[in-house]
Parts: C-alpha cells; sequence; structure tokens
C-alpha cells in the first residue's frame, strides 16, 4: 500500500476569525486621556496667613460670566500669559539678577515673593476656569524654560523629561540638583482663594 | 520543446492571498496592545477641556479618579445638574471622603503619598462643584490633584 501523505488543512477561514477578533478590539478600544495640569490644593491650616504686600500679589478673577479680571481690569485670554510673565519677572527691588523685566517699583519684588492669587466663583464654567489654569501654568513653564537654556542649555520640560527616563545616561543627582535650583528661582506660587 | 510549453494558459493568476491572515493579525496585536479596558462605565457626559501645558500621569495603578458632569442622556431622570460618579455610581460629596479612604486602603502603605486624585470634570461643569471636591479632598489630606483635560489649545474651550 502506497503511504498517503496527511491531507493539508485548509486555512483560508484563518482570516475570518482574525478580523473578528480585530473588529472586537476595534470597537472596544477607548483611548484613555490619561494627562493633564498638575497641582496641589493647600492643607487647611488654621493659622493666619502672613501679611503680604499688595503689590507682591496679582490678581486674577474669574466671574460668574466667565469675565477675566486681572488687576482690577478686565482682560482676554490671550494677553493673560504675558501679563503673568510681566509680572513674574519684574525684579522690582532688584535682587534679582536674572529677571529681565521692566523692574517696576509698582509691581513684585523678586519671582520668590511673587504670588498669584487665583479667584473664580460658583458660577464660573470648568472650561474657563481650566483655561486660566493654563496660562498661568504656562508663564512660569516659559520663564523655568529660559532660565534652564541660559544656565544648563536646555530646557526645563526636557530636563525633567530626562530626570523621568530610567535609560538617560547623565548624573541623576546633580540633574535633580539642576531642577531644585530653577524651581527654587521661579517657584510656582500660586493660590487659590475659595 | 514541448516540455516547457506545458503550462502556458491564457488567464491571470490570482493573486494569493495567503499573507491576509498575517496582516490581520498584525493589526489585530496592535489593538489588543493599544487597548485598555474602560474601568467605570461612565453615567455622565465627559467631554474633556482643553490645555497645552499639560503633564502625563504615570503609574495607573496610583491613580483615582474622580468623574463630574451632567447625567447622560439615559440617566435623565437624575436632573441636568452636574453630578459627580465615583466608581461606577453617582454620589454626593459627602461620599468623596468614604472613596478616598477605601482607595488608600486598597493601595500599600508605602505607596499613599503618591496617590494623585484625577479630577475627570465636563468642561461645562460649574466651579462651584469642583470646589466642593476640592474642598473634600483638602479635608482627608488628598492633596495631588490632576485636571485632565485633552491636549490642545485652550482657545477650543470656547
Amino acid at each position: 500500500m502506497a503511504k498517503r501523505a496527511a491531507p493539508e488543512v485548509n486555512a483560508g477561514s484563518m482570516a475570518d476569525i482574525a478580523f473578528l477578533l480585530l473588529i472586537f478590539f476595534l470597537v472596544t478600544t477607548t483611548i484613555e486621556t490619561d494627562s493633564g495640569l498638575n497641582r496641589k490644593l493647600p492643607p487647611i491650616e488654621e493659622t493666619e496667613p502672613p501679611v503680604i504686600k499688595q503689590k507682591n500679589i496679582f490678581t486674577v478673577l474669574l466671574n460668574g460670566k466667565d469675565e477675566l479680571l486681572v488687576e482690577e481690569e478686565l482682560m482676554e485670554i490671550k494677553d493673560l500669559r504675558q501679563a503673568a510673565i510681566d509680572f513674574l519677572d519684574n525684579g522690582g527691588d532688584g535682587s534679582c539678577d536674572y529677571c529681565k523685566g521692566k523692574k517696576d517699583p509698582e509691581s513684585s519684588d523678586n519671582p520668590n515673593k511673587a504670588i498669584i492669587s487665583l479667584k473664580n466663583e460658583r458660577e464660573t464654567s470648568y472650561k474657563a476656569y481650566i483655561a486660566v489654569q493654563n496660562e498661568l501654568v504656562a508663564a512660569y513653564n516659559i520663564l523655568r524654560d529660559r532660565r534652564a537654556q541660559e544656565l544648563y542649555g536646555k530646557s526645563f520640560a526636557e530636563m525633567e523629561a530626562n530626570y523621568d527616563d530610567v535609560n538617560w545616561p547623565g548624573n541623576k543627582k546633580k540633574l535633580k540638583e539642576q531642577i531644585e535650583q530653577i524651581k527654587l528661582e521661579y517657584p510656582q506660587k500660586l493660590s487659590e482663594v475659595q | 520543446m514541448s516540455k516547457f510549453k506545458k503550462k502556458k494558459s491564457g488567464a491571470l493568476p490570482a493573486i494569493s492571498t495567503a499573507s491576509l491572515p498575517d496582516i490581520v493579525f498584525m493589526l489585530l496585536f496592535f489593538f489588543m496592545v493599544a487597548t485598555v479596558m474602560r474601568q467605570n462605565t461612565l453615567k455622565i457626559q465627559n467631554n474633556l477641556p482643553y490645555a497645552d501645558q499639560v503633564e502625563k500621569l504615570d503609574k495607573k495603578d496610583l491613580v483615582m479618579y474622580i468623574y463630574a458632569g451632567k447625567p447622560s442622556a439615559n440617566y435623565k431622570q437624575y436632573g441636568s445638574e452636574a453630578r459627580i460618579q465615583l466608581n461606577d455610581d453617582f454620589a454626593s460629596v459627602s461620599d468623596i471622603a468614604s472613596f478616598i479612604a477605601e482607595e488608600r486602603a486598597s493601595k500599600r502603605e508605602e505607596l499613599i503619598p503618591f496617590l494623585t486624585t484625577a479630577l475627570k470634570v465636563d468642561s461645562d461643569a460649574n466651579m462651584g462643584l469642583i470646589g466642593d471636591i476640592k474642598y473634600e479632598l483638602r479635608k482627608v489630606n488628598a492633596l495631588k490633584i490632576n485636571y485632565t483635560t485633552k491636549k490642545g489649545s485652550v482657545d477650543q474651550n470656547q
């Protein structure tokens, strides 16, 4: 009797099975957003807040109709970023040797004294609030980036990305110190009035 | 010479589809890897606002999600005011403290200081609700928060 080869299994329907699975995963996939603005809430304190000079406070008020009032003046959201940079970078008392602001004695003394005070009302919409938060965070980021470029020749965001990257070959301890240094020079002092 | 002319025929040969499964499998694996199964079924509208100064939330297991927004079309009976959703159900502001305590209890003790609360809030919600949530979070000392946003210019918020 002749030896017969085993008949080949028909693989034509393999594609159909794979398509079925593919469509299932296509339908169930939700590319989830996992990024956003990180903020830190202040702890509840019983003590009285320290007295701060009025010129060191940059008041931003967002009212119930989503109108923006900066230092008692109406402002468009697109101008807020520059206004915040001008305020933070002012260096009014001359103690800040890396500031490039106008050194206006009527505005903030030093970036580490300058406080941005954000107030909103209950009726304010969330999207307007996020837009304002975003612009204020952007102001800090721009100043930090500029300072990082001056000192270390790379942007602040790049330094932080390097710090988080496990494969980065450089000296992490030193990088951490550099990041802390910049954070010290432009501290994020964003207070929210309740 | 007729030996070499045997196979010649007029019709075009059919294109082989043998590699089709390979291509489909490639796509399949991509989607299998990229898929994140939704943890919670949303009962609210959740159209996140846009921002461009975003930071990525890493370590997914250290994130607690609080959703807020108007009840979606299927849950109209809950009214049209923005509501909070914790896990799979509507909740009130006073439930946040116990929710945080529950989440903390489920994590290892040394990880608790690194827990972040992600606020996934609909762009049309008002700040009164957010203010209440934030006050509750401060009361239970969960101070690290993240306003989850889509990546884009703030102009798109209007």
